[in-house]
């Protein structure tokens, strides 16, 4: 190869690498900030601040929502698969909102660990069904 | 061989054929996924936008890359119709990232209850946007078309490593987007109703980009050879056929 193509080849090359490389090491140091929101083990476990104004995520356990029949005030519980934590919303929950699908609530926790929610967003998943064969599913597993 | 003359009249010929299938895959996949398949058991008929937003955010990525290498062929072996790719790709990948990233918003509202947040993934495909608006405005930064070429191609390059991470994104941290539904080694979770016409979407966006891609290209080769005598000879046919 000429000699000025593969010194540019070279530049090319080392170019592309340093800058993933340095994106690579921002993106790893800021890993926390990164994700959207802490899961309910982080909060039992302390490692999510109290008090100040965050996002949990994760599953809405299923039989946990209750709905105040007066006001707009609802509970349910937020799982990750390890710990629960207890959510407390006053407001129209969205749509595509339920039991056993996923949810990111931003909020405060308080004193009691009872996670105070000022909007609830659903959170749903990669899989897409006719309700047929949803239906269909529901039958076999029963 | 690979010269722009010789694109522009090769391209000339494939052009028409480009159209046609572009036309026909994409009527078909609307059609079909607008009109005949089955709506989703839990978002029911809102679901359907992703047979435009996956078809244009797989090509807004794959366009980038197509910008960046072209752009590095272009620095390397000074290929003047790399140049003319990386040119003519920026303004199509800038197009499909806005549109994936509308079509988004416009399903976030439905399912999971806002137009925007500012998760790993959303926020990476925006910076993917101002990378492809970068790459445009560079090439007119100098009124040297090889510095102005460069120095795209530069932050074209830089902008490589935001692919990956879109990519994953979804993977790495806790976002509200949900993870990939089409993936390179697993069969798609997606019931073959709804995948079928959606793969049809994407071939169609591929072959949209392809020929977007080769008409914005040949406007660019004329514009850069009109001093040249072929296309003095091309103008004055066109002259001579379609008078004014």
């Amino acid at each position: 190869m000429h000699t000025l193509r593969r010194y540019r080849l070279t530049m090319v090359i080392f170019i592309v690498t340093t800058t993933s490389v340095a994106v690579g090491l921002m993106s790893y140091a800021l890993r926390e900030n990164i994700n959207l929101f802490y899961t309910p083990s982080s909060v039992i476990s302390g490692d999510a601040p109290v008090n100040v104004t965050i996002r949990i995520g994760g599953m809405v356990v299923k039989d946990s929502l209750t709905r105040s029949k007066q006001s707009l005030q609802s509970t349910f519980r937020v799982t990750d698969g390890k710990s629960e934590v207890d959510v407390y919303y006053d407001g129209i929950l969205p749509d595509m909102f339920s039991e056993g699908e996923g949810a990111v609530a931003t909020g405060e926790i308080n004193g009691d660990l009872v996670f105070i929610a000022s909007s609830i967003l659903a959170k749903h998943d990669e899989n897409y069904m006719p309700p047929e064969v949803t239906y269909a599913l529901d039958e076999a597993a029963k | 061989m690979a010269s722009p003359r010789w694109f522009y009249q090769i391209s000339g010929r494939w052009l028409p054929w480009l159209s046609l299938l572009t036309f026909v895959s994409i009527i078909i996949g609307v059609i079909w996924g607008l009109g005949f398949a089955p709506q989703d058991a839990k978002q029911g008929n809102s679901f359907r936008i992703i047979y435009i937003h996956v078809p244009a955010s797989f090509l807004a990525l794959v366009g980038y890359y197509i910008m960046a290498i072209s752009g590095a062929i272009a620095i390397i072996w000074k290929i003047k119709l790399a140049d003319v790719v990386m040119k003519s790709a920026a303004p199509i990948g800038a197009s499909l990232t806005f549109i994936a990233l509308l079509t988004g918003a416009v399903w976030g509202k439905p399912t999971w209850g806002t137009y925007w947040i500012w998760d790993a993934r959303i926020t990476s495909m925006l910076i993917l946007f101002f990378l492809y608006l970068g790459v445009i405005v560079l090439q007119k930064a100098y009124s040297a078309q090889g510095l102005s070429n460069k120095a795209a191609a530069l932050l074209a390059l830089v902008g490589t490593i935001n692919i990956p991470i879109i990519y994953k994104s979804v993977d790495w941290w806790y976002t509200l987007h949900q993870p990939a539904t089409i993936k390179f080694t697993e069969a798609p979770s997606m019931h073959p109703d709804m995948f079928q016409p959606l793969l049809i979407m994407i071939i169609g966006f591929y072959l949209f980009y392809v020929t977007a891609l080769i008409v914005s290209m040949r406007a660019e080769i004329i514009f850069r050879e009109r001093n040249t005598s072929w296309v003095k000879e091309l103008a004055l046919n066109l002259k001579d056929k379609r008078p004014i």
